[in-house]
C-alpha cells in the first residue's frame, strides 16, 4: 500500500467472528462495504452488489460495516442497530436485505414488522433497539470507517484498500478482478 | 508535472463520494472529452495510487505550515454573533474551509464531521467551518443539513480568512477545501487542502489531535 496522509487502508481487519460475512474465507478478493441503511447512493449500490456476488460467486467475499450517518438519515441509526439485533438471532444479511429493500420505511413500527417477518420474537428484538443495547456495535464499526477513511457512504474497501473509483457493476467488478488477479 | 485542471475537474485521485458524478470515469456512455485529453497526459492513469495526491497532479496551493502562528479572525456566525479565534485559545481548535454552503461534497464532509464532532470533543477540540457564504445562507445550511457547530461567514471583506490561511481560489470566489488543527497556543500543527471536489473524511483530523496530546499540546 502506497503511503498517503491518512490511511486509505482498512484498519480493523476483517474477522470472520465478528463481521458480518458471505462467501469464503478463502475467496481471492474481499469486498468491504460501509453502509448506511438510509443512504440513497448505499440503496443503489444494493442491487450492484448483488449482481457482483453472482458474478464471482466463490471467489468473492463481502463484508457489510454500519457507517449511519444520523445528521443526514434520521433513521440509519436506528435501522442498523436492528440489523444487529437481527444478527445475534442468526438474520443479519435476511434483515440487510429487507432495509435495502424498504429504505423509504425505517421507522421503529417498521423495523418491528421486519423483524416479525422474519420470524423473530419481535418483543425482545423491540426492546433491545429501545434501550440501544446495540448501539456500541454500531459505533465500533462507524468509527473503524472513520480510522479507515470512510468519507461518504458507501465506501468500498478491496482487500483492505479503499476503492476510489466509481462502483458502477462494470468499474466495480474490473477491480475486484484486478485484485483477484493479484492475490 | 503541473496540471491545472478547468473547474471543478478531477484529479486522478478524487474519491467518488457520491458513486460517479465527479468520476473522471462516466458510468456509462461517452467520456468527457477533456478528461480523455487529461488521462492521456497521465501516466498509467488506471494505476494510480495514492500517492499522486501529493504529487503528480498536484495544482493545490500550499496551506501555511506546521509552526506558523495562525491568524487571528474575528466572523460572524449568525447576524449576531461574531467567532473569533482567540476565544479558544486554551484548546485545539479545528478549521474546516469549505467551498459553499449546500454543494454535495461539502454537505457530506459536514455531515460527517457533525457526526464525529464526539470524538473531536474527546480531544477538547473546537470545531469552526468557514466559507465565503453569509450568515442568512449559513443559518439556512446549518439547519437544514443539522449541524450544531459555527458556521463562519467569510463574506467581508469576501474570502479575507481564507486568504490568510493561503486557500482562497480567486478565480472561483471560493476557497479551498482546506483543514486546519491549531494548538492550544494557536499555533498552526497540522494543515491539509483537499481536492476541492473531494471529502478529506474526518482521520487527517484524529491523528493530528492525537499527535497533539502525544506532544504535551504545547
Amino acid at each position: 500500500m502506497s503511503t498517503t496522509e491518512w490511511g486509505a487502508v482498512l484498519t480493523m481487519p476483517v474477522a470472520d467472528d465478528r463481521d458480518h460475512v458471505q462467501g469464503p474465507a478463502e475467496a481471492a478478493v474481499t469486498l468491504v462495504e460501509y453502509g448506511d441503511y438510509e443512504c440513497p447512493y448505499c440503496g443503489a449500490a444494493y442491487p450492484i452488489i448483488k449482481e457482483v456476488q453472482a458474478r464471482m460467486g466463490e471467489r468473492l467475499r463481502f463484508v457489510f460495516r454500519n457507517f449511519p450517518i444520523s445528521t443526514s438519515h434520521p433513521h440509519a441509526e436506528q435501522a442498523a442497530e436492528a440489523a444487529e439485533a437481527a444478527a445475534i438471532r442468526g438474520s443479519f444479511w435476511q434483515m440487510h436485505d429487507l432495509l435495502y429493500e424498504n429504505q423509504r420505511r425505517l421507522r421503529d413500527q417498521d423495523l418491528r414488522g421486519y423483524a416479525e417477518q422474519l420470524g423473530l420474537d419481535v418483543e425482545p428484538f423491540g426492546k433491545e433497539l429501545d434501550e440501544h443495547v446495540h448501539a456500541a456495535r454500531v459505533h465500533e464499526d462507524f468509527m473503524s470507517g472513520v480510522r479507515s477513511g470512510v468519507n461518504g457512504t458507501p465506501t468500498f474497501y478491496i482487500n483492505g484498500a479503499r476503492h476510489d473509483d466509481s462502483y458502477d457493476i462494470e468499474t466495480l467488478l474490473a477491480a475486484l478482478e484486478r485484485a483477484a488477479a493479484s492475490s | 508535472m503541473n496540471v491545472r485542471l478547468p473547474g471543478r475537474v478531477v484529479a486522478r485521485d478524487w474519491a467518488p463520494v457520491d458513486g460517479s458524478q465527479y468520476s473522471a470515469h462516466a458510468t456509462s456512455g461517452e467520456r468527457r472529452p477533456d478528461l480523455q485529453q487529461l488521462e492521456s497526459k497521465l501516466a498509467a492513469p488506471k494505476e494510480v495510487d495514492f500517492e499522486m495526491t501529493n504529487t503528480t497532479v498536484d495544482h493545490r496551493p500550499a496551506p501555511l505550515p506546521p509552526g506558523t502562528s495562525a491568524p487571528e479572525f474575528g466572523l460572524q456566525s449568525t447576524p449576531d454573533q461574531t467567532v473569533s479565534l482567540a476565544e479558544f485559545r486554551g484548546q485545539p481548535v479545528i478549521l474546516a474551509f469549505y467551498p459553499e454552503d449546500w454543494s454535495p461534497v461539502c454537505s457530506d464532509q459536514l455531515a460527517l464531521y457533525q457526526e464525529v464532532l464526539p470524538e473531536f470533543q474527546k480531544f477538547n477540540a473546537e470545531l469552526l467551518a468557514i466559507s465565503v457564504d453569509g450568515v442568512w445562507s449559513h443559518l439556512a445550511f446549518a439547519k437544514d443539513r443539522n449541524l450544531h457547530f459555527p458556521l463562519l461567514a467569510d463574506f467581508e471583506p469576501k474570502g479575507e480568512v481564507a486568504r490568510a490561511y493561503q486557500v482562497y481560489r480567486a478565480t472561483e470566489g471560493t476557497s479551498e477545501r482546506a483543514l486546519y488543527v491549531i494548538d492550544a497556543n494557536g499555533i498552526v500543527r497540522w494543515s491539509y487542502v483537499s481536492p476541492v471536489g473531494v471529502n478529506p473524511g474526518a482521520e487527517g483530523i484524529l491523528r493530528a489531535l492525537e499527535s497533539l496530546g502525544e506532544e504535551g499540546g504545547s
